[in-house]
């Protein structure tokens, strides 16, 4: 296996919209700056932009202010953000999105050339080719893109990140790339809990199945401080094929009801606010009406004409294909069946949650030399891709700031040989485990003792301190992994990675002894949420010399 | 089944050095075979993102839900011009039904 050095001044490990926007940043700003992209699979359709996107849920209207706009996600997130973070993205939201259009995105629009609404800070765009616009927008630029080449970890010294390995799939080569900086935009994790369709179906998830976490156990193996991994994320989706509820509900004002044909959220849970309940509350509905046995809930597109019906279909092609297919028989039809609706498995994402790492105002991480920006940035929720751009942004000017008049550091040979030997050593065994195995293996632990979709996400202690020991064990055995080729042995790294991810997650879930968010956190054993202790931040470092996974907590800040 | 190959359409971009399904796919399923026809190495590894199905210049892909999830058989193509995408579903019965819908494309048809 040979092996591919390059020296470059900034470093983006993960080519999806938060990776491709600063490179694009970088250039504007710096057009001399040498970039690298590494990217996992190929940037023109890659991450969770891949299927396209119908919306950008994240923009400031007018009549909104910065204010109301934090404030909201402040009470959708009981009381627990970064304001700081929050408040920074929501400056940039309209500004990044023109920059988009500019780049050849097409936005529904008002005669007067204003977007137009859909709903409050949302509006509708024409987004199936949004990863190849940002992809193409990049590649005009001279940065070098890495296509299919696998991040592994970051290279680090103990005082500073200068570069990352990576493994390439089609050339079975290991890269090492040294940087001045490195931004790791990555995306959150799936794949960390038993999935809601499993089988053939194993792979249609909610998020993007290759988004394995990567990001966020680099960070962890090198002693990052992570933020909020305990604020799980679980969507709220069309059953089976995740075709966003938002787009019915919001786009064709489609009510959510359940088997009996009730406004369930009315009926039953004025007391969180009925139809204008925060989003984790619609989810926990929906659970306990299941629980009830007034489930199966749906949302009631029966009420739609053929003109609705016809541009609901088009939003969908924009973003999720699949439920076209679902519709395409009579008896399934929208207008003549309502849709059914259910909570997917839960993920780990800084888009929508915010589990990540902790970073400053300038999305420096608490490791010099690495930033962060977008799904893989904790503290800042429902950034989503308008935020994700406004991220990288920030991230990209702060790094090349940070990397004026600096020089390259060394890497020493002794740890390009040591991560190289841990990267390859699954195809260097003739039997072992499997990654399907190793992959099972932890979505079980997950979903029967971390509160996953057969738990009703539900969690307490003597669950978690099982899924801690057994995780402990998994990991242990990760070192008896046997792969036949490439393919496999990316899948393999992700076993690695996910675990070291879940082994996170399950301290942070220990650690919070309240309810805090329905179902992403619920604790049975602490069902009251409890402000006089716990708005604050749960916080971690992991100690890679002792195995260790040392929790903090760290104030609100205004 | 996610996705489904017509070998009988598929050329496997004879003359490029991937096949376009092969350098796109999010997940890397998509290879070429010793007969030079295109094919996916896992099916239950597929997200049914539609990646393959729009970059097929001759529309040998196409998109179907796993059986566990949808019986009905129906299927879904693409074809993408530099200022729109055209889909064509066929349903249960087999009636295409086809959508238009706006978009953009920096590089050339």
């Amino acid at each position: 296996m040979s092996v591919i050095s390059i020296d470059t001044d900034i470093l983006i490990v993960g080519g999806g919209a938060a990776g491709c926007f600063a490179a694009v940043e970088i250039y504007k700003k710096s057009p001399g700056c040498r970039v690298v992209v590494m990217e996992k699979a190929h940037i023109e359709r890659s991450g969770c932009l891949a299927m396209g996107l119908n919306a950008i849920n994240a923009y400031l209207h007018a009549g909104q202010t910065p204010d109301s706009y934090v404030a909201y996600v402040e009470r959708q997130f009981e009381g627990i953000i970064r304001k700081d973070l929050v408040s920074s993205i929501v400056l940039g939201l309209n500004d990044v999105v023109k920059d988009v259009e500019k780049m050849g995105l097409p936005i529904e629009k008002h005669e007067d050339g204003t977007y137009k609404t859909r709903g409050k800070r949302s509006i509708r765009i024409f987004g199936e080719r949004l990863k190849p616009i940002l992809a193409q927008t990049v590649q005009k630029t001279p940065a070098r893109v890495l296509n299919r080449v696998v991040a592994t970890n970051f290279i680090y010294d103990g005082t500073r990140v200068c570069g990352a390995f990576g493994f390439g799939v089609r050339d079975g080569s290991f890269y090492v790339i040294r940087a001045k900086a490195v931004i790791v935009a990555t995306g959150g994790a799936s794949g960390i809990y038993k999935p809601h369709n499993t089988g053939e179906a194993r792979h249609l998830l909610w998020y993007c199945p290759w988004n394995a976490g990567a990001g966020y156990a680099m960070g962890i193996r090198i002693g990052a401080e992570m933020t909020s991994f305990e604020n799980r994320f679980i969507a709220l989706r069309v059953k089976d094929v995740n075709a966003p509820t938002g787009t019915i509900a919001v786009g064709a004002r489609s009510k959510q009801i359940n088997a009996h044909g009730e406004d369930y959220l009315e009926c039953y849970y004025k007391h969180w606010g009925g139809n204008r309940c925060l989003t984790h509350h619609r989810l926990l509905a929906t659970v306990q009406e299941k629980k009830i046995g007034r489930g199966p809930c749906y949302l009631d597109t029966t009420t739609l004409n053929e003109v609705e019906e016809r541009r609901l279909k088009e939003d969908f092609l924009n973003m999720n294909p699949q439920i076209i297919l679902l519709w395409a028989t009579k008896e399934m039809n929208p207008r003549r069946r309502p849709v059914e609706i259910c909570g997917t498995e839960p993920f780990l994402v800084g888009g929508h949650c915010q589990a990540g790492y902790w970073i400053d105002k300038d999305r420096r991480t608490t490791i010099p030399g690495l930033y962060a920006a977008g799904e893989v940035a904790g503290g800042a929720p429902k950034k989503y891709v308008s935020g994700s751009w406004v991220e990288a942004r920030i991230a990209a000017t702060t790094a090349l700031e940070d990397t004026k008049g600096m020089s390259l550091m060394n890497t020493e040979e002794e740890a390009i040989g040591r991560e190289r030997a841990r990267v390859l050593h699954p195809l260097t065994r003739k039997a072992g485990i499997s990654p399907a195995e190793a992959r099972e293996r932890l979505q079980k632990i997950m979903d029967e003792y971390a509160g996953g979709i057969s738990m009703d996400y539900e969690l307490h202690e003597e669950r978690l301190l099982e899924a801690r020991r057994l995780l402990k064990c998994l990991k242990d055995r990760m070192k008896d992994l046997a792969v036949a080729n490439n393919y496999s042995l990316v899948e393999a790294l992700e076993c690695v990675d996910r675990i070291d991810v879940a082994r996170v997650l399950v301290e942070h879930l220990i650690y919070r002894k309240e309810t805090r968010w329905a179902c992403y956190q619920t604790r049975l054993d602490y069902p009251e949420k409890d402000n006089s202790r716990w708005l604050v931040f749960v916080n971690s470092t992991y100690n890679p010399r002792t195995d260790e996974i040392l929790m903090a907590e760290r104030p609100l800040c205004s | 089944m996610s996705i489904s190959i017509d070998e009988t359409i598929c050329n496997g971009c004879k003359g490029l050095p991937e096949a376009r399904c092969e350098r796109i796919c999010p997940g890397d399923l998509c290879y070429r075979k010793e007969n030079t026809k295109a094919a996916i190495r896992d099916q239950s590894a597929c997200w049914t993102c539609g990646c393959c199905v729009k970059e097929c210049p001759v529309q040998a892909i196409e998109l179907r839900l796993p059986f566990q999830i949808c019986s009905n058989g129906s299927s879904l193509k693409a074809r993408l011009k530099p200022d729109k995408t055209i889909w064509t579903v066929w349903d249960a019965e087999g009636r295409p039904e086809e959508f238009i819908i706006q978009a953009k494309w920096l590089k050339g048809d």
